[in-house]
């Protein structure tokens, strides 16, 4: 219904000086020139650059430790998951690399872009330009949370390409055993690595959502990331607290780690469903709350 | 509908200010609707999933006993949840340290399945099963971001512990009886072990049917007739079809949560896929391999549940049925075991327990939800899952 209204919402006849109806090419360009705005952004490089640099302090502390011949990390298996097989095969240095990102730093870049969707442009004195375009509120909302998904897929990319290549480039590869004791070859290992990242991908819509709802409640860009980092910080914490149990499934963090079922086999999809179904909820939840709040608020800037 | 979009330059009337406040919080109604539909999928679906009792033909307790008895399944998989509610203190960090600690004592390897599967004594664990024919099993211990993996392929038994990436083997020749063709972390393993106790102190019914990881089971429940014994009751819950047990439940007679519940989440009889059982070691991986002289000791085995009813090897048993006390004498005076652990442990151990005193002279009776343990001060032990009163008694006629 919503769509609909932003379609015919333009269509009055003052909307003579743009496109009388816009196309969904127009979409698409509005879509492009936000996408490009957020990566060319010196923020945004920053935040790929501190996530494409964790792989290679992982690989090369691996590496040195390593150097001895004796095993990663102390005997008890502590640590970030599947750091024990880095040596044995680069590939694993992808699944280490997003279990140890996943935690606070991708979140936190996630939480930085989009508590910075709306509030940034309110701050900067830019979001009513962008609404006397004949976009309307909501197509607005959806571009401004696609673009925080295509983020969210590119700084998980840019994890997982860059322990490959430092993988590659330090340690073996070769067919891979599971996690399960079996095997499976390098190229199934290389699917099951694209998958992991699209989990990973998929688990932070949870969190962008509910920044870019923050987003909308202020007009200070700042504000709004402090906010939604803090939430992924004190959510963090209280999943840690034994006594908060009952609670803990419905956090959005809750399930993250479960990417790692996947290099189960055969995969176990219990809490993969589970943590899915989660990052939709939330995305449902905080979504729709953000376009009841957007598509009402009085825009003074 | 009137476009507010982006009409904000346009001029609005009084009443139409008042319509669209009213519309403007109607859309708060969305967020708040599929928060609601969320709240009652969430409530609903498990209460539909477990729909009642299915219909069953009648059947006597003898005969459900005789199908388990007959139940011949050689090719299974699937997911077991166990929980283990002890009622231990949680001692935390220290709880796990104390079983690396033995682990290293033994051999050193993570991998040690004797050391790895004390982990399932409490907490909840998810388990997978696979089986194929009496020589080829495997049973995984999911963890978070790792797994344990036991795979019994023929003569080779294999334990790998993704986290630390180390493997124990073993050939099942030498360690076929401790491991044993059946895992027993399973509902079937944990129902033979109760059904051996069955005899003329228990009271053995058909408890109405049920629904098991999708399949229509019969419900046995065995319950004690002795008093003095802390078990309350033990519900399994039968295949009608197999006559596989699927979910074992033990509850303690004071009540409360399960002390033992292990049940199937999920599970199949079909042929599981043969690459399960395939293992080689994973290249650079520390392989660990069995001593075969060593004469590993009882008390490395795991503790788990089914002590309760086989009571500890190599030990006097007193009584009979459920009321079954073990006793057998460490020989360590002071009263606790003063092992490698030192004497500020067992000072420690000492004021997790009761003092009590009676004929047998002094002790310390270690309490948890189902078994109850009194070490006396010269040393002996007696163990049951019966009260402390009952333990008490014991020692006094034993003096």
């Amino acid at each position: 219904m919503s769509r609909a209204e932003a379609l015919q919402a333009p269509a009055a006849p003052d909307a003579a000086a743009g496109p009388g109806r816009p196309n969904p090419l127009w979409t698409f360009g509005l879509l492009r020139s936000e996408l490009v705005t957020t990566v060319r952004r010196w923020r945004t490089l920053a935040l790929l650059g501190v996530l494409a640099a964790v792989p290679v302090l992982v690989g090369i502390a691996v590496k040195i430790e390593t150097r001895g011949g004796s095993t990663a990390g102390p005997s008890g298996g502590d640590g970030p998951a599947f750091i024990a097989q880095i040596t044995n095969n680069g590939l694993f240095l992808v699944f280490t690399a997003l279990a140890a990102t996943l935690p606070f730093f991708l979140p936190m870049a996630v939480g930085v872009i989009a508590g910075d969707a709306i509030a940034g442009e309110a701050g900067a004195g830019t979001l009513r330009y962008l609404l006397v375009a004949p976009a309307g509120r909501t197509r607005l909302l959806l571009t401004k949370y696609t673009t925080v998904m295509a983020f969210c897929v590119l700084a998980t990319l840019v994890v997982a390409v860059s322990a490959l290549i430092v993988g590659a480039l330090l340690f073996p590869l070769g067919d891979l055993t599971t996690i399960s004791g079996t095997r499976i070859s390098f190229a199934e290992g290389l699917g099951r690595a694209l998958l992991i990242a699209l989990v990973v991908a998929a688990s932070l819509v949870g969190i962008a959502a509910l920044g870019l709802f923050v987003s909308t409640l202020t007009n200070s860009g700042i504000a709004a990331m402090a906010t939604t980092v803090g939430l992924l910080i004190t959510v963090q914490i209280l999943d840690q607290i034994p006594q908060l149990h009952a609670l803990q499934p419905y956090f959005f963090s809750h399930y993250w780690l479960s990417f790692a079922d996947l290099m189960r086999d055969p995969v176990y999809w219990d809490d993969l469903v589970r943590n899915l179904g989660l990052q939709a909820l939330y995305a449902a939840v905080f979504g729709s709350a953000a376009w009841a709040r957007f598509t009402t608020k009085d825009i003074s800037a | 509908m009137a476009p507010y979009e982006s009409d904000e330059a346009t001029g609005a009337g009084q009443d139409e200010d008042l319509h669209s406040g009213r519309r403007k919080a109607a859309r708060y109604v969305v967020p708040v609707a599929v928060v609601g539909v969320a709240a009652a999928t969430i409530g609903l679906v498990p209460a539909l999933a477990d729909s009642g009792s299915p219909d069953l033909p009648k059947i006597s307790a003898q005969q459900l006993i005789e199908k388990i008895a007959k139940s011949d399944v050689q090719q299974l998989s699937g997911t077991v949840k166990v929980s283990t509610d002890l009622g231990l203190p949680d001692l935390g960090g220290l709880e796990s340290s104390l079983a690396s600690g033995a682990a290293q004592g033994g051999d050193g390897s993570s991998a040690d399945p004797t050391s790895k599967l004390t982990e399932l004594v409490s907490g909840t664990h998810t388990l997978r099963v696979a089986t194929d024919g009496p020589d080829r099993q495997k049973l995984s211990l999911l963890e978070s971001g790792a797994e344990y993996s036991l795979i019994h392929d023929g003569k080779n038994v294999w334990g790998y512990d993704s986290k630390s990436n180390e493997v124990f083997h073993g050939t099942a020749a030498d360690s076929g009886k401790k491991h044993r063709a059946e895992p027993p972390a399973t509902p079937k393993g944990f129902a033979d072990e109760a059904l051996k106790s069955v005899d003329d102190t228990t009271s053995v019914t058909v408890d109405g049917t049920a629904q098991v990881a999708g399949r229509d089971a019969y419900k046995l429940l065995i319950k004690p007739k002795q008093s003095g014994t802390t078990v309350g009751a033990i519900s399994i819950a039968v295949d009608a079809k197999t006559g596989m047990p699927l979910k074992f439940t033990l509850t303690p007679k004071s009540g409360g949560a399960a002390v033992l519940d292990a049940g199937f989440t999920q599970v199949s009889f079909a042929k599981p896929a043969g690459s399960t059982f395939d293992f080689t070691p994973p290249k650079g991986a520390k392989v660990t391999e069995e001593k075969k002289d060593e004469s590993r000791a009882p008390e490395h085995a795991p503790k788990s549940g089914e002590d309760f009813a086989q009571g500890l090897e190599g030990a006097n048993v007193l009584g009979k049925g459920w009321t079954s006390i073990a006793t057998f004498d460490t020989g360590a005076k002071g009263g606790l075991p003063s092992g490698s652990e030192g004497g500020a442990f067992g000072g420690f151990l000492g004021s997790l327990g009761d003092h009590v005193s009676g004929k047998f002279g002094k002790g310390t009776v270690f309490s948890t939800r189902l078994v109850n343990a009194l070490i006396t001060d010269d040393g002996k032990v007696y163990a049951g899952a019966v009260t402390k009163d009952t333990l008490v008694k014991a020692a006094n006629e034993g003096k």
